[in-house]
């Protein structure tokens, strides 16, 4: 793998790259922020883990893979379920719980997925789709095929017996896939230095002889180099790769945790590294836009959410008898209803 | 004996604290249970008392932290292992089961394994399936355990209390959605439920409804409601799943002649099916009606509120329930 992969200066990046990054990266902010505000409103229930801070990471992987490869993740997941490909209103829709959502309104927040955009979800048990993600690679491999997987994970979840199981095999079995740790420093309320001695996280891939690397994940330049470079490795057929991206979420936990256990000018000192400002930056130190287009940008992400929450309540809910829905394969199955 | 009216987590909070002041061998550890005091806010104020050495924050790593407290248990120290919820002691459950539940018979007594695993279990509002679930049973299968579900501030805490004293391991399981609620609970620090013990909630003549856990509740509610249509329910609170208060249901039995059973999990290999079980081998000759059951449906529970509505068992199944088995429908 290239190690020495710097983001590349001026207009390295197309201005049509780069404006669809934007554009991208501010649906995603904005999407949330309206996901915050509806579950005040009691129209998004259960647990909402949101994605802002982060968003140049699911930004800069997308652009950097195909369609076709494969992402999985945990359960703050809408970014990831949106960049796919998922229509926002899908995304909201399983977020409200209606039956036009992604999931069906079976998943919520934490469980968006989608087959025709090989998305794999979506997962609530802190690690459990780390040794999926290499099973989505086994698969690849098997079937002779070029794609990757790309494996997503807090940084958490690397604590997770799971982790090291699913690295020792991804790497004796040469697995194409891309593990990807976004460290944005908590796990709910617990600091990476509290929860091992190992704090450079992308050293845990060392004892497996795994290339891994820390990456900036606040830029999304730097996102899309690694995750271009990682690819090109995985897809050449040499086995995974574990890139630890550094970044920050903004908000709590999930929405009821008021953050108490990190200070207000650690909060203050990311949002100064904002992903979406530093890609705006570089759009206008390159001339790409204007304050028009700006605005036009704005107009269309605010005008998307918008069209999500109208779709999302204009949804009906399941009805009780879609329980039985998607449960077994058979749609006789013999559920026991007495 | 005299109370005063707190919280269940006040409750549990309560009877850790005491029991760790009385006996230096019991630790608390588990994930957010020091520093940001307890994901539900159970274990609010024991780091500041008790220090670091005793309220123990872990990684998110329940296989390695359940095995240090079996580990742990094996050489005399009494940990209290708390999971976030029980969904995520399926992480740890090989260490519950294979170290924990059998370490005293495969070592011929050499080891036990005296030890608290405690933590919510059930539904809990829209968090889908894979945080939705109930284990009791699993837990409750399994030899080597005891398995105890208070549904109230003065069980919890005098059951937990009971589990820690335990010089076997206890899986001890309660739910986010009574942490808030408030009864009356003794103060006296000696104030003891044995384990294995059901207690009657209400007394009745007509039919006898069994539940435990989060789900008396909802069970009390239908018994209630009925009473004024003249159905006197005598309501059973299991307390205890492993071992089960056999003689008490069925001396109720005997004496109303109809059974219902309340419980939230699924309804294969359930606690409802083994409770049937028992009573109409062991009261057959006295039953009126067969045993009914109210579990939730047989499927993953999805984040919808219309499917959670029509998932759950509730105060309207179970009114149905025992109006049917009062042939009364
Ligand atoms: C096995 C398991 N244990 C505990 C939890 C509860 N839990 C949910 S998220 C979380 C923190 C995870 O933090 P991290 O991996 O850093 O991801 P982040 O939330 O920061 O994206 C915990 C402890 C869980 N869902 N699964
Ligand atoms: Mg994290």
């Amino acid at each position: 793998m290239a190690n020495k992969t710097a983001t590349k200066t001026k207009a390295e990046y197309s201005k049509e790259l780069c404006l669809h990054w934007y554009e991208e990266m501010l649906l995603q902010r904005k999407f949330e922020e309206k996901c915050k505000q509806l579950y005040g409103q009691q129209k998004i229930n259960g647990f909402l883990h949101l994605y802002i801070g982060q968003e140049a990471i699911s930004s800069g992987i997308e652009s950097a893979i195909r369609k076709d490869d494969y992402v999985i993740t945990a359960y703050r997941d809408h970014g990831n379920a949106i960049v796919r490909g998922i229509h926002p209103n899908e995304v909201m829709a399983e977020l409200f719980g209606k039956n036009t959502g992604c999931s069906r309104g079976k998943g919520g927040s934490m469980h968006m997925f989608s087959k025709e955009h090989n998305f794999l979800g979506g997962h609530g048990i802190v690690g459990g789709q780390i040794p999926l993600g290499a099973g989505v690679g086994f698969a690849i491999k098997y079937r002779g095929e070029d794609n990757v997987c790309v494996a997503m994970m807090g940084d958490g979840a690397v604590r997770q017996g799971a982790l090291h199981e699913a690295f020792n095999l991804a790497m004796t079995w040469k697995l194409p896939v891309l593990f990807v740790c976004e460290n944005n420093m908590y796990a709910m309320g617990t600091s990476v230095e509290r929860t091992s001695n190992v704090t450079d996280i992308y050293k845990l891939g060392s004892a497996y002889e795994m290339p891994s690397k820390a990456v900036d994940g606040m830029n999304i330049m730097t996102v899309y180099e690694e995750t271009k470079a990682a690819v090109e490795h995985i897809r050449s057929g040499k086995g995974p790769v574990f890139l630890e991206m550094k970044t920050y979420r903004y908000q709590g936990h999930s929405i009821s945790d008021p953050g108490k256990y990190r200070t207000k000018d650690e909060v203050d000192e990311f949002k100064e590294k904002d992903p979406i400002l530093i890609l705006k930056s570089y759009i206008m130190e390159n001339g790409f836009a204007d304050d028009a287009a700006f605005d036009a940008i704005d107009e269309r992400v605010k005008t998307a959410v918008q069209a999500s929450v109208d779709f999302a309540e204009a949804s009906p809910y399941p009805a009780p008898h879609e329980l039985y829905e998607d449960v077994y394969v058979e749609n006789d199955y013999p559920f026991i209803k007495d | 004996m005299s109370t005063r009216v707190i919280q269940f987590r006040e409750a549990l909070r309560e009877a850790m604290s005491e029991e760790m002041r009385r006996d230096d061998r019991v630790f608390l550890m588990g994930e957010e249970v020091a520093e940001y005091n307890g994901a539900y806010k159970v274990s609010e104020g024991m780091l500041k008392e008790f220090g670091e050495r005793r309220i123990i924050d872990t990684p998110i790593a329940e296989l390695g932290f359940a095995g240090v407290g079996v580990g742990a248990a094996m050489v005399g120290l009494r940990p209290i292992i708390e999971f976030m919820t029980f969904n995520f002691s399926l992480v740890a459950i090989d260490q519950v089961i294979n170290s924990a539940a059998k370490m005293m018979s495969m070592s011929g007594g050499h080891f036990g394994a005296p030890m608290v695993f405690r933590g919510p279990s059930g539904s809990a509002g829209q968090l889908s399936s894979q945080h939705s679930q109930c284990f009791e049973s699993w837990y409750a299968n399994c030899p080597g355990l005891k398995v105890v579900t208070p549904s109230t501030p003065r069980d919890a805490k005098g059951l937990l209390k009971s589990a820690i004293r335990d010089d076997n391991p206890v899986v001890f399981m309660e739910s986010e959605q009574m942490y808030g609620l408030k009864g009356e609970v003794p103060e006296d620090s000696e104030f003891l439920i044995p384990i294995g013990k059901a207690d009657i909630k209400k007394a009745g003549t007509d039919v006898t409804v069994i539940s435990f856990g989060k789900m008396v509740h909802v069970a009390m509610d239908a018994c209630i409601e009925l009473e004024k249509e003249g159905i006197s329910c005598e309501m059973i609170d299991l307390m205890s799943l492993r071992p089960i208060d056999y003689d008490t249901l069925i001396e109720s039995v005997k004496k109303t002649n109809r059974a219902v059973v309340v419980e939230e999990s699924w309804p294969l290999a359930s606690m409802s099916g083994e409770l049937a079980y028992m009573i109409q081998k062991r009261a057959f000759d006295y039953l009126d009606a067969p045993v009914i059951r109210v579990n939730s449906m047989d499927v993953p529970l999805p984040y919808a509120p219309t499917l959670i509505q029509a998932y759950l068992p509730n105060k309207q199944r179970t009114i149905e329930a025992i109006k049917q088995v009062m042939y009364r429908n």
